[in-house]
């Protein structure tokens, strides 16, 4: 509990971060910095919102996962791209789409948990199945472009910062605001810890788990369709590389994969830790090979270490 | 045995009706070649789900067996292939490396789901280190057994027929797989009398270590060449098989024959969905509404058991 | 018989977790032949006794010889309360796991013959298949299977079998073939620790009885040695004379009426009494989870939970004190979701004045409390909801003295308030200061006990089973 900033767990998500983007610079020089900064701002955003309700998901302890981030992301986009069809007027209703579309698999998602009582990974991953053939054949091989404006806004900057990194920081914030100040995030935190203990406290225990896996598509699907409208267009892989980004960005960010403590500031740090690594990797020439086991290393690595954390008292 | 017997018969009424529908719709299936091309591809998948089943079985769940398949498959077209000797110690190590992750899981308490996530990456990391772009070939041998042809019954039912007896002498008979089942059904107890359970995870792993190896084997065999993403989709396949075969989640509850007949029903549900003219589209997702349907299913007649 | 090498022979073993002492100076042989019957009240010692003579728990202090160097080689058997079967396996297969020689191609027809023969040996048309998967079969089969495999050949035969309640859910005539069994068994040499809570059965199977309280083997007689009357008597305290003055009766609208009988009124403190695990904690908790929901924080918060086993029950281990103590009470707390910090502080800092605390800081982790102000924290958590229905399932465990005394004041003034008190205790002493009594027995409430009536020896012999006979 020492206020110190180094034994903060965020701070080695973002120390690494900043390490990997000094690597990086040193080889590329300083002129490639800027740039370098305005993709991982980028990039690291969409993480940052898939891995913010994943995190509120695994704080609920050991065998809550959502698998279907990915599904979702794609269907989101997929979706509200083609009711929009690239008309402009209609950034709102696509963005209520979206936003919709994750409200309801995220019912799906905890309605599966709730009345078959199976694991939520083995409902997260069935649900996923449909979602994913729902946009499959919503698609259609089709490659509808997003509404100029929005697809200007995405990728656009703000002060000279992203757009895409603005909404990145106020989910954060919201995040936040509800981990550390709500009752709700309170009783996420009592759940991770300790499900029978909290529910004999009063903690509407169900209760709490709906919104969770609701809160978790709907970022899902958020982060889908701002997605397909920066790359200009919804693909049906889009969502693929997120199923384990997400997880990672949790793990890494220093939240506790036994349940109970999660860490917002973290995921951003973990977020563009790993985009910078790769970009590391990347411009020291390094393939797509070293560049994966170093990231399974690292992920295993930290599991470990935090297992050692937890054993001395 | 009665309990297991039930178990069983969800999975197999789920099996024998796809099949009675693939064959109505579909009248020339009902072939030596219609049943080839049918269950071709249910090899690698039983036994990559073989791999799951062994790891659920000690109340762990592995999401890295769809790249560890894609690992060892690119080893067997590329080490396996040029140097054999090679190859062979490749894959042994590969095998080592699971048992010693089941072991550190254990000794450390660690969430299996998170350190599998973890090796996903690094399985084909390594994959893509071999053969960053589709190639490499299949050893004659393997292709020759692949796809041989033998006399009235195709090559993929005898391989899962053998599979499922193989699965069901090391699982449920042999006094090793009983006493794994037992660290799922109640590790506690094991420990308890002596037994150490660390080495008893291990064993599980370096097994499923193993199935995983003969996946990505068979499913070179079959493609007669490999890349890196060739099985990413089995990860999710091999959990699903496992729990449409009438495996559960924690407990020990698995069954290798089901786990099988599991992985023959998502082959042929996508083999049916073609047949009845619905689009590739919903292949997916058909597979997923299966799942939902079984266990919805199985719910019901729990509920009617207890009753 | 009294010549024979004794099986296990305990030295002086005393054995501490942490500071508490759950056994002192236990010097105890059983030799083969003998059957000792083990009896005491909840926390005597007992299973920390068969922890240490199973290996399980090594003694802190003193030593346990054994015939033949480890247990295990020197054929100690135990049936636990806990249940020791995979449920996911055969009854045969289950035999594998402890007997380690049952490997090799027929190790299923050896394994069946075996606990066959146990089977039918023990329980005669027992009914029981050796191919039926251990969770089909209903509690009783499985404590019978279990039994059976105590005494079943193979791997060291069984020369000390210890029966841990080993009746609880047998009825009267499989429980009558368990003791001719072990009558058996005795006559050919084997030795049996016997320890239950129905008192027929001690005196019909026991050729010697140890009576322990407190972690002390405090007697030590020839069965024969005993009444009944005399037994209760060893196992209890000296009746002490209570110096409280009784409460008037409460105001009588009834706030708690179950099903199974339980009632409470207004401003009541009604306990829950009785052996431990015979049904008062699951009866707590079904009270307690029929009042409040699972899908929705209600405020006022209709009823409150005190958990005595913290770790599992209670405590939120990587927390601060302050927030394990508003938890309950947050849907009080709440202005539009969010929670109102200034009003948490004041609540966190008034209870930790009225339940006295010790910590200068509410800000610290609740596990650098000690274990008795880890329960202070739980009480003010259920105190502070305001309910107007406070459970608690036996809340002083682990408790030292003074605690205990603040929190009885607690709970006697909070009564007085007007709120409503549902104790489960194990220490009968406790129970004392109740209104009314429900002593629990194999589920079920057996007696019921008011005012003057509630005295330890009452309880004490509610909770026995007598039998028919019972003078």
């Amino acid at each position: 509990m020492m206020a110190t900033t180094w034994t903060r767990p965020w701070f080695w998500a973002f120390a690494a971060a900043a390490l990997a983007f000094a690597a990086t610079v040193v080889l590329t020089g300083v002129q490639g910095a800027g740039g370098l900064l305005v993709a991982a701002l980028t990039f690291a955003s969409f993480s940052v919102l898939v891995g913010l309700g994943q995190m509120a998901v695994i704080t609920m302890g050991p065998g809550n996962v959502d698998l279907s981030i990915p599904a979702v992301m794609t269907l989101a986009g997929t979706l509200s791209l083609k009711l929009m069809g690239g008309a402009a007027g209609t950034e709102l209703w696509g963005l209520l789409a979206a936003l919709g579309i994750g409200l309801g698999a995220g019912v799906a998602n905890y309605a599966l948990i709730w009345l078959l009582r199976i694991p939520p990974i083995i409902a997260t991953l069935s649900a996923s199945f449909v979602f994913q053939s729902v946009a499959i054949w919503s698609n259609r091989g089709l490659r509808i472009k997003p509404p100029v404006s929005l697809a200007e806004f995405s990728t656009g900057s703000t002060l000279g910062v992203p757009n895409a990194a603005w909404i990145g920081l106020a989910a954060a914030l919201v995040f936040w605001m509800l981990i550390e100040r709500t009752a709700y995030g309170r009783r996420l935190s009592a759940i991770g810890q300790n499900a029978r203990a909290a529910r004999l406290a009063g903690v509407p225990v169900e209760g709490v788990r709906a919104a969770t896996y609701v809160l978790s598509a709907v970022m899902a699907a958020l982060a889908g369709f701002l997605l397909s409208c920066f790359s200009g267009g919804a693909a049906l892989n889009m969502g693929a590389e997120y199923l384990l980004m997400s997880i990672a960005v949790v793990v890494i960010g220093g939240s506790s994969i036994a349940g109970g403590n999660s860490n917002v500031p973290g995921i951003w740090g973990a977020a563009l830790f790993m985009f910078l690594i790769v970009s590391m990797l990347n411009s020291y020439g390094l393939g797509a090979g070293v560049r994966l086991i170093l990231t399974g290393v690292i992920i295993v690595a930290i599991v470990v270490a935090a297992s050692g954390r937890r054993l001395t008292p | 045995m009665r309990r297991m017997d039930l178990r069983l018969l969800l999975p197999t009424l789920s099996l024998l009706l796809l099949l009675g529908a693939v064959f109505w719709m579909q009248p020339r299936a009902m072939s030596y070649t219609g049943l080839n091309l049918l269950f071709n591809l249910s090899v690698p998948i039983a036994l990559a789900t073989i791999a799951q089943m062994l790891v659920i079985m000690v109340d762990d769940i592995d999401l890295s067996i769809g790249t560890f398949v894609g690992f060892c498959a690119c080893v067997t077209a590329t080490f396996l292939h040029d140097t054999p000797l090679l190859g062979v110690l490749i894959l042994g190590a590969a095998v080592a490396a699971y048992a010693a992750l089941g072991a550190l899981i254990e000794l450390r308490g660690l969430p299996a789901i998170v350190v599998t996530l973890g090796m996903s990456f690094v399985w084909s990391g390594l994959a893509v280190l071999m053969l960053p772009a589709p190639g490499g070939s299949s050893p004659a041998w393997i292709t020759a057994l692949m796809k041989a042809r033998p006399p009235l019954v195709p090559m993929a039912i005898i391989a899962c027929v053998v599979l499922a007896v193989v699965g069901h002498l090391l699982v449920t008979r042999s006094s090793l797989g009983t006493l794994l089942r037992a660290v799922g059904g109640n590790a506690r107890s094991v420990s308890r009398v002596g037994w150490s359970v660390v080495r008893l995870k291990a064993t599980a792993y370096g097994l499923a270590g193993v199935f995983g190896v003969l996946s990505g084997m068979a499913l070179v065999g079959l493609t007669t060449s490999a890349d890196a993403n060739i099985a990413l989709r089995y990860t999710l396949l091999s959990i699903a098989g496992v729990i449409l075969g009438g495996g559960e989640f924690t407990g020990g509850r698995v069954s290798p024959v089901g786990a099988v007949i599991g992985a023959l029903t998502l082959t042929l549900a996508g083999s049916f969905l073609t047949f009845i003219r619905l689009s590739p589209d919903w292949q997916i997702g058909a597979q997923g509404v299966i799942l939902i349907v079984v266990l919805a299913a199985r719910l019901l007649v729990r509920r009617r058991a207890v009753r | 018989m009294e010549s024979a090498a004794p099986v296990v022979s305990l030295q002086a073993v005393g054995r501490a977790f942490g500071a508490v002492r759950a056994l002192s100076d236990v010097t105890l042989s059983i030799a083969p032949g003998e059957v000792l019957g083990l009896v005491g009240h909840n926390g005597a010692g007992k299973s920390t006794l068969v922890n240490i003579v199973t290996g399980v728990l090594p003694p802190s202090e003193g030593q346990a010889i054994y015939a033949g160097g480890t247990p295990r080689e020197a054929g100690v058997r135990v049936v636990a309360q806990e249940l020791a079967l995979a449920p996911n396996l055969t009854v045969a297969e289950n035999l594998r796991i402890p007997q380690r020689d049952l490997r090799g191609l027929m190790w299923r027809g050896k394994a069946r013959t075996r606990i066959r023969s146990a089977l039918d040996e023990v329980f005669p048309d027992h009914g029981i298949g050796a191919d039926t998967v251990v969770g089909d079969l209903p509690l009783a089969k499985r404590q019978m299977v279990e039994i059976a495999m105590a005494f079943a050949e193979g791997g060291p035969a069984p020369r000390l079998v210890i029966l841990d309640e080993p009746t609880s859910s047998l009825d009267a005539s499989r429980a009558d073939q368990l003791l001719r069994h072990v009558h058996r068994f005795r006559e050919c040499g084997g030795a049996v620790i016997f320890i239950s809570h129905i008192l027929h059965e001690v005196f019909a199977v026991a050729t010697r009885v140890v009576v322990m309280r407190d972690g002390r083997v405090v007697d030590d007689r020839p069965a024969g040695g005993y009444t009944r009357t005399s037994l209760v008597e060893a196992m209890g305290h000296v009746a002490r004379e209570g110096a409280r003055e009784r409460r008037i009766a409460a105001s009588g609208v009834e706030v708690v009426s179950t099903p199974e009988g339980l009632r409470a009124g207004q401003g009541e403190i009604v306990g829950l009494a009785g052996l431990a695990g015979h049904g008062q904690a699951e009866a707590l908790a079904r009270l307690y989870l029929e009042r409040t929901s699972d899908w929705r924080g209600r405020s006022p918060v209709p009823a409150a939970f005190v958990a005595g086993d913290r770790a599992r029950d209670g405590v939120m281990p990587i927390w601060s004190i302050a927030r394990n103590l508003s938890l309950a009470g947050l849907a009080m707390l709440r202005r539009a979701g969010f929670v109102d910090r200034a009003r948490e502080a004041r609540l966190v800092a008034d209870w930790r004045e009225r339940i006295g605390i010790r910590t200068d800081d509410t800000g610290r982790p609740i596990l650098s409390l000690s274990g008795g102000n880890q329960q202070k924290v739980l009480f003010a958590r259920a105190l502070a909801t305001g309910a107007p229905l406070i459970v608690m399932d036996d809340p002083m465990r682990g408790v030292d003295v003074g605690t205990k005394g603040d929190v009885y004041e607690m709970i006697r003034s909070e009564a007085a308030a007007g709120r409503t008190i549902l104790w489960y205790s194990t220490e009968a002493e406790e129970m004392t200061l109740c209104d009314r009594v429900y002593v629990f027995r194999n589920g079920r409430i057996a007696a019921e006990l008011r005012g003057e009536k509630i005295t330890e020896e009452r309880m004490l012999a509610a909770s026995f089973d007598m039998g028919e006979a019972a003078a």
